[in-house]
């Protein structure tokens, strides 16, 4: 376990911040611009992982556990969520035989 | 506690009730349990200045929270009660939407006392999964399928800002606890870190998407329109008054030091979110629609309290959210009504309606009034509320936008009485079950009451 400490703090805390938020930059991005529901949904994902390991990283640097419990909050809350809107995406499949967002347009935006 | 105890182990035994075909229990129980839930928040009133957290400072029961926890039952009871019957055209199981709307009650109750910042990100998220079903119950009509899947996506969105503005605070301060963060801002008065302030941005879009602020409220219409009326009547309202809550608890908790800095980007969001909602109001045709925008302008107002924050700010909320709710219950329950006989939510099916249904009229001209904030109707006094935080800050141009909005809110809303009253159609009776007139009757006599005599409920936090 120390060592895994000291191996996580060899790299500065900033290319953690940096690194991070190019990742969930890719997330946001990924979620504006394509059309496929389950892309969109991956893109979410990229951006929630980031988080987990910018808090992994906090965590480490300031030797407090609580930001790691948080990251498995994270996790568990995902997969809730992975359960609930993959259930939503097969539903409109069904009836639409299509995951493009396009084929969504009976309300306007 | 005990009433976030009671609220999550009733859906589990309607569940088993919905397992043993226990159909007509269903409702009965649900009230019972509600009613059960809100005596132990009432029970939990204190007098005390300073309640102490529990859990490890996981949870704060005060009276802040006492307050919106019966905002939100009492609430709730109403839309469960206009629930009767409506469930069972949709699906022959219906103890799973009973179950799921009170597991999203559960997570409501956590976000208006939570005191770390991972019992918020539990709570909305709670709260916010549950919706997501229940935007999508009508699983064969394809709006209600694009509620479901919009409203997970932008939600899912929302949640990713939320959780690395929470990730940014907790890397400068060393804390999720709302004590330790306000003392960190307290003792940094000067040198805060840059990561700080990209935190209060990021959890301020986060909360933004999840009441459906301007520029963030793209997806509320849609949903809105397309989720079933009863469960659109549960997110514009219940949900609402919980994600200000929430959001009024954690600035005035932890950022009222550093206001100078987030105040303005709210006010921008403020000015926004009334503007676009009152103007887009005035143009729709389907009066479904126009509650969504409606609901948004109201965010608007109820954003007021946070950007003029003190200590009268909780008292405003609580006020608005109040009057906003009940009027909403009754607008809500009579386009369910409507929408029965006629089949569609535009204007053109209330014509004609007050000559057939004088109290069905009567009741949604009270819940108009209130929504525009005539006088003698609580819709009024909880503006009234809201403009004199405002006004005790000096910020008297945001109180003449406000004006200038509530008064074009008037064309709207005045369209649906002028609707009623002043069109003729032919049409028959809209036939009222006893259920609605309690509901539609009660909501109506509160809204007066509390237009008449606001100090019986005005003094409580």
């Amino acid at each position: 376990m120390e060592s895994l400490t000291q191996t996580i703090q060899a790299v500065p805390l900033n290319h953690y911040i940096l690194l991070s938020a190019i990742i969930f930059s890719i997330g946001v991005m990924g979620v504006l611009l394509r059309r496929n529901a389950i892309v969109i949904f991956m893109s979410v994902e990229l951006m929630l992982n980031s988080v987990n390991l910018l808090l992994t990283a906090f965590s480490v640097y300031r030797g407090d556990a609580s930001g790691q419990v948080f990251v498995f909050f994270i996790m568990a809350l995902a997969a809730a969520e992975v359960a609930v809107g993959l259930a939503i995406i097969v539903m409109i499949y069904r009836n639409t035989n299509s995951i493009d967002i396009n084929v969504l347009n009976r309300l306007k935006w | 506690m005990i009433t976030l105890i009671i609220i999550s182990v009733l859906p589990i035994v309607l569940l088993y009730l919905g397992l043993y075909k226990a159909q007509k229990a269903l409702l009965p129980v649900t009230i019972i349990g509600l009613l059960a839930a809100l005596a132990a928040a009432v029970m939990q009133w204190t007098t005390n200045d300073q309640p102490q957290p529990i859990y490890n400072g996981m949870m704060l029961f005060n009276n802040f929270s006492v307050a919106f926890s019966v905002v939100s039952i009492i609430s709730t009871i109403l839309i469960l009660l206009l629930s009767k019957g409506y469930f069972e055209k949709i699906s022959t199981h219906i103890a799973e939407y009973y179950a799921i709307i009170l597991f999203s009650l559960a997570g409501i109750i956590v976000m208006v006392s939570y005191h770390n910042l991972t019992m918020l990100f539990i709570g909305i998220e709670i709260m916010s999964v549950s919706l997501y079903i229940l935007a999508g119950i009508r699983k064969k009509d394809f709006a209600s399928n694009e509620a479901a899947l919009k409203y997970f996506l932008m939600g899912a969105f929302s949640t990713g800002f939320l959780l690395f503005g929470i990730t940014l605070i907790y890397g400068a301060s060393g804390s999720f606890d709302l004590d330790v963060i306000r003392d960190w801002v307290v003792t940094h008065p000067r040198n805060i870190d840059p990561l700080f302030y990209t935190g209060i941005l990021l959890i301020i879009v986060g909360l933004c998407f999840k009441v459906g602020a301007a520029p963030f409220h793209f997806w509320a219409p849609d949903v809105y329109e397309g989720a079933p009326s009863l469960i659109t009547l549960f997110m514009s309202t219940v949900v609402k008054v919980a994600g200000f809550a929430a959001f009024l608890r954690l600035f005035s908790a932890c950022f009222s030091t550093i206001a100078d800095f987030w105040m303005p980007v709210l006010l921008v969001i403020t000015i926004i979110t009334l503007f676009i909602g009152n103007i887009t109001a005035l143009y729709q045709q389907s009066f479904k629609r126009m509650m969504a925008f409606s609901s948004i302008s109201h965010a608007g107002y109820l954003l007021f309290a946070i950007v003029a924050l003190g200590a009268g700010s909780a008292n405003a909320v609580f006020m608005y959210a109040t009057a906003y709710s009940i009027a909403s219950i009754i607008a809500f329950g009579g386009l369910i009504l409507v929408r029965q006989q006629t089949g569609s939510d535009n204007f053109e099916g209330f014509n004609g309606l007050a000559k057939k249904n004088p109290f069905l009229a009567l009741v949604l001209t009270v819940s108009m009034l209130s929504l525009a904030g005539i006088p003698l109707t609580a819709g009024f006094i909880g503006k009234f509320f809201m403009f004199s935080g405002v006004l005790a800050h000096y910020n008297v141009w945001l109180v003449i936008i406000a004006v200038v909005n509530a008064i074009i809110s008037i064309f709207y809303y005045f369209r649906l009485i002028i609707a009623m009253y002043f069109r003729s159609a032919e049409r028959a009776e809209v036939e009222v079950p006893v259920y609605y007139k309690f509901v539609l009757g009660f909501s109506a006599i509160v809204t007066i009451i509390i237009g008449v005599y606001p100090a019986f409920i005005s003094g409580l936090i």
